[in-house]
């Protein structure tokens, strides 16, 4: 877990300089401007990063493991706490892996209604993450005014599945319940007052020249460095790289919809930022379109016709015996689920998180690993505030969207 | 891209080394011995017409059953234009689990692989830094190797003043 530092501590400084050596600074596990548990030690000159050596793992919980030893139907748990500002989408990432292996067609509805959560949980994703720039840049009140949206988002959620953070939100072959009326009327009102309030932060912060000073030119990468990284997500768009997994690989019927793929042009802190508020503007697009979508279809519909996978009527299961046998070879997981393995990902928050899945058949899967788009690209921060100052190490951080629980797994 | 326009690029390049091609919920998956794994990757990249410039995804899996082959390694690349992707698996004996390290060719494997030698103790033969990334440096097993049952929930040997259950 500890890197082996010892030969890059306390580099010899030239003649003339003001130090004669270069001294090692701890910035994390547990600080505040790290927004999670990252620990980087950081050699500094005065102000200025030599090296870093970023730490991972403190919070690891083994999800690969455990996952070989649960049921299909139990791991959307697990998923809610890669990504924990997205959830909804980790939730469906999964539903649709183990879909894709099952080989189950999804109604359009449910579709829709799934591009709805997740674009949610987009907006969600990206208004902390580009509010915790401004945050970190000395500008707290965008970040507390943006979270009252986010709280509107996360009432939405409850009235869907009953939780806010941590949603485990659907089921293999659709949702676990229809939308209430109050999920829908809430959607209605996110969707009527978010743009002013969009807006507003966006007047607060995009021309704001203190900010453009701290964020312009602040752990740039090239976009080749950035592909070869294995950057994804607002962060590889930020260097011009024009991929999206909902464009480029659609699933849920994104190709439906339409939708622009902001680009930036030098990968810096501020175009991930400017790639960030464009996408909550393209999201809140996608969900107006996914609403006109759903109106003229049939209101009952939220989940496939899939009894060997999708829990029966409560009432059914009293009732009927086909029910009683679906209900209890689903909930002792003892589905049949073909052999294969498959590769699913979906557009997260922050990147391309992939679920490859490797079943034989039996009640679990055999292996599951999780592709997270942050574990990846958190190689390059190094890289990225090498030469730079110490607070634009903060600001970087914080625009590449780290979440310590993707990053650990 | 196609398929077939893949397979026969490298056929034409690699004969009978590269084997096994079958298509896996959209995605062309092959084998290759462990030997050839740097120069089907670079091949892979190189070619103008092929560019699998984008490494997405490095994982092992372990199959204990199947005798002197019981680590596959296994690489998810991608060509960014075309957005089409291929798997390529190779196969190690659990014994001397050497596999060529790729993060000399993609940036993006240096921790994926440090992640593999933690849980499955693929040793990638010229990686640089290649120690335990997720778990502590004193563990002397490969969690994620099927022989490791997760913990007895019913033990009481352990202390749990500080993290009861």
């Amino acid at each position: 877990m500890i890197e082996s530092i010892e030969s890059k501590n306390n580099i010899p400084l030239p003649e003339g300089a003001i130090n004669k050596k270069t001294y090692t600074m701890n910035l994390g596990p547990t600080h505040p401007a790290t927004h999670g548990v990252f620990q980087n030690i950081l050699e500094l000159d005065g102000e200025r990063i030599v090296s870093a050596v970023p730490t991972v793992g403190y919070i690891h919980r083994a999800f690969e493991k455990l996952a070989e030893h649960r049921p299909f139907y139990q791991i959307t748990t697990l998923t809610d706490r890669l990504n924990y500002c997205s959830s909804p989408i980790n939730n469906m990432g999964w539903h649709m892996t183990v879909e894709k292996l099952a080989k189950i067609e999804l109604p359009k509805r449910v579709e829709y209604m799934r591009v709805i959560v997740m674009e949610l949980a987009r907006i969600a994703d990206h208004l902390v993450c580009n509010s915790v720039i401004g945050v970190d840049t000395g500008a707290l009140t965008g970040f507390v005014y943006v979270f009252e949206f986010r709280e509107l988002i996360y009432e939405i959620f409850e009235e869907i599945c009953g939780s806010r953070l941590t949603t485990n939100m659907g089921r293999i072959g659709g949702f676990e319940r229809n939308f209430p009326d109050a999920a829908w009327n809430k959607l209605d009102n996110f969707i009527k007052i978010f743009p002013k309030a969009m807006k507003e932060f966006e007047t607060l912060l995009t021309r704001n020249k203190i900010f453009m000073d701290r964020t312009i030119g602040a752990g740039a990468i090239s976009a080749e460095r950035a592909i070869n990284y294995g950057f994804t997500g607002p962060n590889l768009r930020a260097t011009g790289v024009d991929y999206d997994i909902r464009a480029s690989h659609p699933y849920s019927s994104y190709e439906d919809f339409d939708f622009e793929i902001p680009v930036g042009a030098t990968g810096d802190t501020y175009d991930r930022y400017l790639v960030r508020n464009a996408e909550i503007w393209q999201s809140l697009s996608i969900i107006e379109q996914a609403i006109e979508k759903i109106a003229p279809l049939d209101p009952t519909i939220f989940h496939a016709d899939v009894p060997d996978f999708y829990l029966p009527e409560k009432e059914d299961v009293y009732k009927s015996m086909e029910a009683l046998i679906y209900h209890f070879k689903i909930v002792m997981g003892e589905t049949e689920i073909p052999t294969g393995e498959v590769y699913h990902s979906v557009e997260g928050g922050n990147g391309e998180l992939g679920f490859y899945l490797i079943s034989d058949g039996g009640r679990t899967p055999y292996r599951l690993h999780f592709r997270r788009p942050c574990f990846i690209y958190y190689q390059a921060f190094p890289e990225m505030i090498q030469g730079a100052m110490l607070s634009d190490a903060v600001v970087t951080m914080s625009s590449l969207n780290l979440i310590a629980g993707e990053l650990d797994a | 891209m196609t398929n077939d326009f893949i397979i026969e690029k490298l056929k034409a390049e690699f004969g009978e080394e590269v084997y096994n091609f079958v298509e896996l919920y959209d995605i062309l998956t092959f084998n290759a011995d462990k030997e050839l794994n740097l120069k089907i990757l670079t091949f892979l990249k190189e070619t103008p017409d092929l560019s699998f410039t984008f490494l997405n995804d490095l994982t092992a899996i372990h199959y204990p059953d199947s005798v002197g082959k019981e680590l596959c390694v296994t690489y998810l690349l991608q060509n960014l234009q075309t957005r089409k992707r291929v798997r390529l698996k190779v196969y190690t004996e659990i014994k001397e689990p050497d596999v060529y390290t790729a993060s000399a060719l993609f940036s993006t494997a240096n921790w994926l692989e440090r992640e593999a030698y933690d849980f499955f103790g693929v040793n990638f033969v010229g990686h640089e830094n290649l120690i335990r990334i997720m778990n502590v440096d004193e563990m002397d097993y490969f969690p994620l190797r099927k022989e490791f049952p997760l913990e007895d929930q019913t033990r009481i040997d352990k202390d749990d003043e500080m993290f009861g259950r």
